[in-house]
């Protein structure tokens, strides 16, 4: 789901890469990319689970004003995804899931 | 501490030309953004900006962005990127800001806010994106246009694979556009009107690329439990309700909402502006004059953050704010008044035309309560 | 047909009809001109600079619509690249074999290859006939807004504007 080819924009140029583990699950991110746009690259949606109503909830405004993004990295809690560099062997929770996940 | 001349909070289009214009003027500047790249909206905007020549017209947002913070760095702007502005006070020589790191994650043997004072305040906070709600509207999937725009243009990812985009304003149809260029599919673009608010020409590259604009249609509700994976959608009548019968459903992944752009002005309400409501700038914004100083002496405001507008209404009014700003130091010279004339004069060019009717007629009220004598309180 | 450009966004053939960026059958058969389809009193005026022989007037007032002197118009096709619209075109129907060419600005990728059949799409993007790719200008100059110039039936002239897309940028 990352943009390669951009006819304006041109090729994405190489950078190095960094590991996220999400919820026990390594990705790949572009260093210096933010966690949010390394979640979406890699087709995940869900970012939390509301605490009362166990409502999914992801990216919403992208340039941290909304806060429904935010997520536990490196047991830090409320962390806005969309706002904070990814850097290697972050520990990425989607937090209440297991209140919410229906898998 | 670190004291300035003048304190500017933004550095989008209007707080970068406000740096430019003061520091032109012998003043020394201090500009914050809580974003770490410069040039606030202007670096997701890939296509080619309207206006005249001195607007900079033809070229892309993008280059623009890069073109205004190169000057303003030439000429000596401290600039603070990544650092959110989060308290405004006043002091004997001016004013006090407070930032902290906006970075989340900032390690414990970083300072976690600094201070400078500065003795003028220019609040270039922009805008932020209203949300319209409907049911299913909190699904990841849903998201504002600036949003999906911030995702593709500058992350160069894709927040979705097809979108309905709710909104034919300007930026509803720009978005819509960058996203096809992102390769990703636009189902169609609704709006609630019965007319296209935004530009002829916007609307007729997405036309000519297959995506139908729906006037006179809404979403009833976003379709998913986890995530979206549909939209309903019906027709509507004058008073936008749906209207029985007219409802389909359409596959989308993602549902973009361009409902429209309001003031930022937790920090001018917080350094004691008064603020007046007006509908065609979005609604809150805080009370100027035509010098855009505030109901505070000494605070000025451009940009967004003095009412929805363009990029290049934003560079004006920033040039403004920072020349007068400057004036208001001592920092004057004998081409100023001639320069603050030209910028008012391309700041009405801008404003021409019938799109821009109810800007003019907003401002003008905004103008008039802003020559009110401030209330001593 | 549409009911106008702020209706959905398809300009009806009576704006382009009393639109004075629009040229005439006549000028048109003499070989390549600029068609402008801006319509709208917006502040704007790119394309009256981007003229070399002064064919565009917009004027002071930069919320007038841009005029075509039709006369002075050579087609050149340097407007094309220069309005922020993409709203201007090219057309040529001098040749007398039943043919006419098109040329439109295309800010996507994949662009097509020179000879390619394509599918040529009017206003709303519905196919309208096929085309085949004459030329594709995309120098580093003009940042992105390549220039593809098609070749299709006479009868379409005013009615295609551009080409079906077909994939993303990666594929």
């Amino acid at each position: 789901m990352r943009v390669q080819n951009h006819p304006i924009l041109g090729v994405l140029h190489e950078v190095r890469e960094v590991a996220l583990v999400v919820d026990g699950v390594r990705i790949a991110a572009r260093e210096g990319e933010t966690i949010a746009a390394a979640l979406a690259a890699a087709g995940i949606r869900i970012h939390r689970y509301t605490p009362k109503q166990s409502t999914p909830r992801g990216v919403f405004c992208a340039i941290g004003q909304c806060t429904d993004c935010a997520m536990t990295v490196n047991g830090r809690p409320n962390v806005r995804t969309c706002m904070t560099r990814a850097a290697n062997e972050m520990i990425i929770e989607t937090p209440n899931q297991s209140q919410g996940r229906l898998d | 501490m670190t004291a300035v001349d003048v304190g500017i909070i933004g550095a989008g289009p209007a707080g970068i030309a406000a740096g430019i214009e003061a520091a032109t003027a012998g003043c020394s500047v201090a500009l914050f953004d809580g974003h770490l790249e410069p040039g606030g909206q202007l670096i997701k905007q890939i296509h080619r900006f309207f206006g005249s020549r001195e607007h900079r017209a033809g070229v892309r947002g993008i280059r623009i962005a890069h073109e205004l913070w190169t000057e303003a760095q030439s000429l000596g702007v401290q600039s603070f990127l990544g650092w959110e502005v989060f308290g405004v006070q006043s002091s004997p020589s001016g004013f006090r800001l407070h930032a902290r790191l906006t970075d989340d994650m900032s390690v414990d043997d970083q300072p976690i806010s600094k201070t400078v004072t500065a003795r003028t305040l220019i609040l270039a906070t922009g805008a932020e994106e209203k949300a319209i709600n409907f049911e299913g509207w909190t699904l990841p999937g849903v998201m504002g246009a600036g949003a999906a725009q911030t995702m593709a243009n500058v992350w160069r990812v894709r927040p979705g694979e097809s979108v309905l985009m709710i909104g034919a304003g300007n930026v509803g149809l720009i978005v819509s556009y960058h996203l096809l260029q992102a390769g990703i599919d636009v189902a169609a673009v609704l709006e609630a009107a019965p007319t296209i608010g935004g530009y002829g020409v916007h609307a007729a590259k997405i036309s000519r690329a297959g995506i139908p604009i729906l006037t006179s249609h809404s979403i009833i509700k976003a379709l998913g439990t986890e995530h979206v994976t549909g939209a309903l959608i019906a027709q509507v009548d004058p008073s936008w309700n749906p209207i029985s019968g007219t409802e389909r459903k359409i596959d989308v992944d993602s549902i973009c909402i361009a409902g429209g752009l309001r003031s930022n002005t937790r920090l001018a309400k917080l350094a004691g502006c008064q603020l007046a409501f007006c509908r065609e700038l979005g609604g809150w914004l805080p009370i100027h004059n035509a010098q855009l100083e505030t109901t505070v002496k000494g605070i000025y405001v451009a940009g967004d953050a003095a009412g929805i507008e363009e990029a290049s209404t934003a560079i004006e009014e920033g040039r403004i704010a920072g020349l007068v700003a400057a004036r208001s130091l001592g920092r004057d010279d004998k081409a100023s008044s001639d320069r603050l004339d030209g910028m008012k004069e391309r700041l009405s060019s801008l404003r021409g035309g019938p799109f821009c009717e109810g800007i003019r007629v907003a401002k003008r009220r905004i103008f008039d309560l802003g020559e009110e004598p401030c209330p001593t309180a | 047909m549409s009911d106008g450009i702020a209706h959905d966004g398809v300009l009806s053939w009576q704006e382009l009809e009393h639109s004075p960026g629009y040229p005439s059958r006549s000028r048109m058969l003499k070989g390549p001109v600029a068609v402008i389809e801006c319509v709208q009193e917006i502040p704007c005026n790119p394309c009256e600079a981007a003229c070399p022989f002064q064919a565009i007037t917009v004027g002071e007032k930069i919320t007038n619509v841009p005029r075509l002197n039709e006369a002075k118009c050579v087609g050149c096709g340097q407007c094309l690249t220069r309005c922020p619209g993409l709203a201007i075109f090219l057309v040529d129907m001098s040749s007398q074999d039943g043919s006419a060419s098109l040329a439109f600005p295309y800010e996507y990728l994949p662009l097509p290859s020179v000879g390619e059949d394509v599918d040529a799409v009017d206003r709303s993007g519905c196919y309208a006939c096929r085309g085949k790719v004459l030329s594709v200008q995309d120098p580093a100059r003009n940042e992105g807004t390549a220039v593809i110039k098609i070749e299709i039936p006479e009868a379409y002239v005013h009615h295609v504007r551009g080409i079906a897309r077909s994939g993303g940028p990666d594929e």
